[in-house]
């Protein structure tokens, strides 16, 4: 039984942690929800130096040719850090979708730029409210040309191509490449509940695009690049979660009232034992769909659904925890409660709800 | 990461197998096999439990974890795993013989003197004396230090008076260890005294406790002047609570997940799928399908913190926090499971009957067995406490019994 990170592995994720702590404190993610400026683009920069954007890409394309446990534990220290980059869209979507559907050409095209963050990519599926499925694309492709909408697109106004779900002439949904800077494209930032991670909408008005690989697969591929992404993205959700009870816990160890600290209290300490649980749960299962990710594993579709959801959960939790625990002063726009309460339920939405990930978990287990 | 066994684990594993397959029927398929919770020991499984402990023991595979001078064969824990997985493939009879050897005889390698040692280890092993624990009072329960059963001095004796309760097959056991207040004026851990006792002993009284899924798995054992030779004593007098604390210790490490005998999620899943609901099966309900998925993570979710402990345990390291959780979590869950089961039956869940023509199988039963399993070997709230101050290090409880004579803490069982 060898059910852990490798040496090697941990010594990367230390590496990680380090250099966030000092380039990506959260007055970083802060600044940029104040501000208004999308991201952080030395952070992205320094994101790109230091590997982490192609670690899973192999060297020949310009990555560092790590594996997708790497990956993964990069994203559990970049959600620690909040880190207000467009990570999960490039790295875990569109690169990802690359990697395993694109022919020669697009990886030769685009897998150096996005492991190099020259270029930043995203994945565009919603058109509206509602549950991602096939029959809600509407956007068409015909002739290399697009036609639709697409809202909200993470990180869409920053992005600089998209993988984008729309439908063909034929009427199946395929998944198709689209250069984002040519006209006929209009984008809109939107107000994103987290706006240290932007939302925006894209209109496609007979916009330039081609088939990812050479005939741009079908729902399956939209299904097997959302699995990939969910067990990514559950590290990132993990890593958040588990800094959001470090934070709290510390907070109720210094708070006094009625003569001692908070975290003396049964009501507060069985309130910070349960997230703990919590949390424990969703690394366990997170651990096991980066086992599966990484081997190919047939189970990987049952244990991303199961990762994503209690990541989410777990996350989520933690941000509402968060705000409770610290009291009054969890509601200030000044103290960073409210980074993590937003930042939880951004990740929570960006890849379907969690509901609507354990409807496709019960669809994995029931076949 | 992998899930494979090291080559040494391999060999061990092997090695095992070998030896099960030459002495012990294996399971098929369908065959459940039998809780030593839930079972209600009669003497013919007790004399099968017993031929299987010593056929065991001749061939050095009883208490492995057990040094070899006392005769084990000091085996690591990832062995003692390994073992377990072996053992549970194979037609076994339920073992009686954890308390003492998981948590006592531990304790008396540690605490006891040779003599004891001498004497009572090695008919442990073999099973040929059984051995219950007698620790929880009537209002010492969580609080165990609060015990109030005395043991008085009398010349080469000790007299012993007062009353335990939650004793496991305390009919059946031929000794025990139990825990007295022999200090009313010290204060409440130092005034505590650990003994071994006969449990055959004159003026010892053992009356079944009825629980609410109708079995018997306890007792309260009622101790009259019942008379202990001071060489029984484990430790020095008043200093017990250590004693008890390595059982306690143990006790955590033998319990983990529970849940032999008892539904699996497997079985939760095969319901859902039967079941009809509106002429579809009810894993087609949306509402279904969110609820068994929230079952599904926290079940998996366990099974993965296992190996992650298991994979600790391999390493020759100790198990981080995640292995704290599992009782926590895993007993709550079970009870979950059984009452979302009933649901999904409907109102046919409420039948116990098995000649109705309904076939709810053990989903009823798992229902009135799981309360207990929240509160026996550390109640969900205790373990709560335990999380909260061992692995995230929060302040322990503010106690107004701490530096206070035994004698003047304030106590009491009912409203007043």
């Amino acid at each position: 039984m060898n059910f852990d990170f490798s040496e090697d592995q941990k010594l990367l994720q230390k590496t990680v942690s380090e250099y966030l702590h000092e380039h990506s404190p959260l007055t970083v993610a802060r600044q940029v929800l104040e501000s208004g400026s999308r991201y952080s683009e030395t952070l992205w920069k320094g994101a790109a130096e230091m590997g982490w954007l192609g670690a899973a890409v192999p060297e020949e394309y310009g990555g560092s040719g790590f594996g997708h446990l790497e990956l993964a534990l990069i994203a559990y220290e970049l959600g620690a850090a909040l880190a207000p980059i467009p990570f999960s869209s490039s790295v875990c979507l569109a690169t990802e979708a690359l990697m395993i559907a694109g022919n020669a050409r697009q990886k030769e095209r685009w897998l150096p730029a996005l492991a190099s963050g020259q270029s930043i990519g995203t994945f565009a599926l919603t058109e509206g409210p509602g549950r991602y499925a096939t029959d809600a694309v509407k956007t068409t492709f015909a002739d290399g040309r697009l036609n639709g909408t697409k809202v909200p697109v993470c990180d869409g106004d920053v992005a600089d191509i998209a993988v984008v779900v729309a439908r063909r002439s034929g009427g199946g949904t395929g998944v198709f490449l689209v250069e984002l800077h040519q006209p006929g494209i209009e984008r809109h930032p939107l107000t994103s509940v987290d706006a240290s991670r932007p939302l925006a909408r894209i209109e496609f008005g007979d916009s330039r695009a081609e088939p990812l690989g050479d005939a741009g697969g079908d729902w399956n591929l939209v299904e097997q690049l959302l699995d990939r992404a969910a067990v990514l993205m559950a590290f990132e959700q993990l890593g958040g979660a588990a800094r959001a009870l470090e934070m709290t816990r510390d907070y109720c160890m210094g708070r006094f009232a009625f003569g001692r600290p908070v975290a003396s209290f049964q009501a507060i300490k069985h309130r910070l034992a349960d997230l703990y649980v919590e949390i424990e749960l969703a690394r366990s299962n997170a651990y096991y769909a980066a086992w599966a990710l990484s081997t190919g594993s047939k189970r990987l579709a049952a244990s991303a659904a199961g990762a994503r959801a209690s990541a989410s959960d777990a996350f989520e939790l933690a941000g509402k925890e968060m705000i409770q625990l610290h009291g009054g002063v969890g509601f200030t726009w000044e103290f960073d409660c409210h980074l993590f309460y937003r930042r939880a339920k951004y990740l929570a939405l960006a890849l379907g709800s969690a509901n609507e990930w354990r409807d496709r978990l019960v669809r994995a287990i029931a076949a | 990461m992998d899930f494979n066994d090291t080559p040494d684990e391999v060999a061990f594993r092997a090695e095992a197998r070998a030896w099960l397959e030459k002495n012990a029927e294996p399971m098929r398929p369908g065959d459940k096999s039998e809780s030593p919770a839930l079972m209600r020991t009669k003497p013919s499984s007790i004399n099968e439990a017993q031929t299987w402990q010593s056929k065991k023991a001749d061939a050095g595979w009883a208490c492995i974890t057990w040094p070899k001078k006392y005769g084990g064969r000091g085996a690591t824990a990832i062995q003692n795993v390994i073992w377990g997985q072996e053992e549970k493939n194979f037609k076994t009879p339920p073992n009686i013989f954890t308390i003492g050897q998981g948590m006592l005889g531990p304790t008396i390698m540690v605490h006891g003197s040779d003599e004891q040692k001498d004497r009572y280890l090695k008919p442990m092993l073999r099973g040929e004396e059984i051995w219950c624990q007698l620790f929880s009072e009537p209002s010492a329960g969580s609080d165990l230090a609060g015990l109030r059963t005395s043991a008085v001095r009398d010349g080469d004796d000790w007299v012993i008076n007062g009353q335990k309760i939650w004793t496991s097959g305390a009919h059946y056991c031929d000794f025990g260890m139990i825990v007295t207040r022999t200090d009313t004026a010290a204060r409440k851990h130092e005034g505590i005294t650990y003994f071994i006792i006969d449990m055959k002993s004159p003026g010892i009284d053992i009356r079944p406790i009825k629980q609410i899924n109708g079995a018997t798995n306890f007792s309260e054992v009622f101790f009259a002047d019942v008379r202990v030779p001071d060489r029984n004593r484990v430790g020095s007098v008043n200093e017990g609570w250590k004693g008890a604390i390595t059982t306690l210790m143990n006790e955590r490490a033998a319990i983990g997940g529970g849940g032999a005998g008892l539904p699996e999620f497997e079985d939760l899943l095969q319901l859902v799928k039967q079941v009809e609901w509106n002429g579809r099966p009810a894993v087609e309900d949306p509402s279904v399908r969110q609820q068994l998925a929230r079952l599904y993570i926290r079940f998996k979710g366990l099974e993965y913190a296992r190996y992650r402990t298991l994979t600790a345990l391999s390493r020759g390291v100790t198990p981080g926090p995640e292995s704290s959780i599992g009782k926590l979590v895993g007993a709550a869950l079970r009870q979950e499971m059984a009452s979302f089961a009933m649901e999904v039956l409907g109102s046919a869940g409420a039948v116990l009957d098995s000649d109705e023509g309904i076939d709810v199988g053990a989903w009823p039963q798992s229902f009135l067995s799981t309360p207990g399993m929240r509160i026996a070997g550390g109640t969900d709230e205790i373990l709560r406490n335990i999380v909260a101050e061992r692995v995230l290090r929060l302040p322990p409880d503010i106690r107004q019994d701490k530096d206070v004579a035994f004698k003047d803490i304030p106590t009491g069982t009912k409203a007043s």
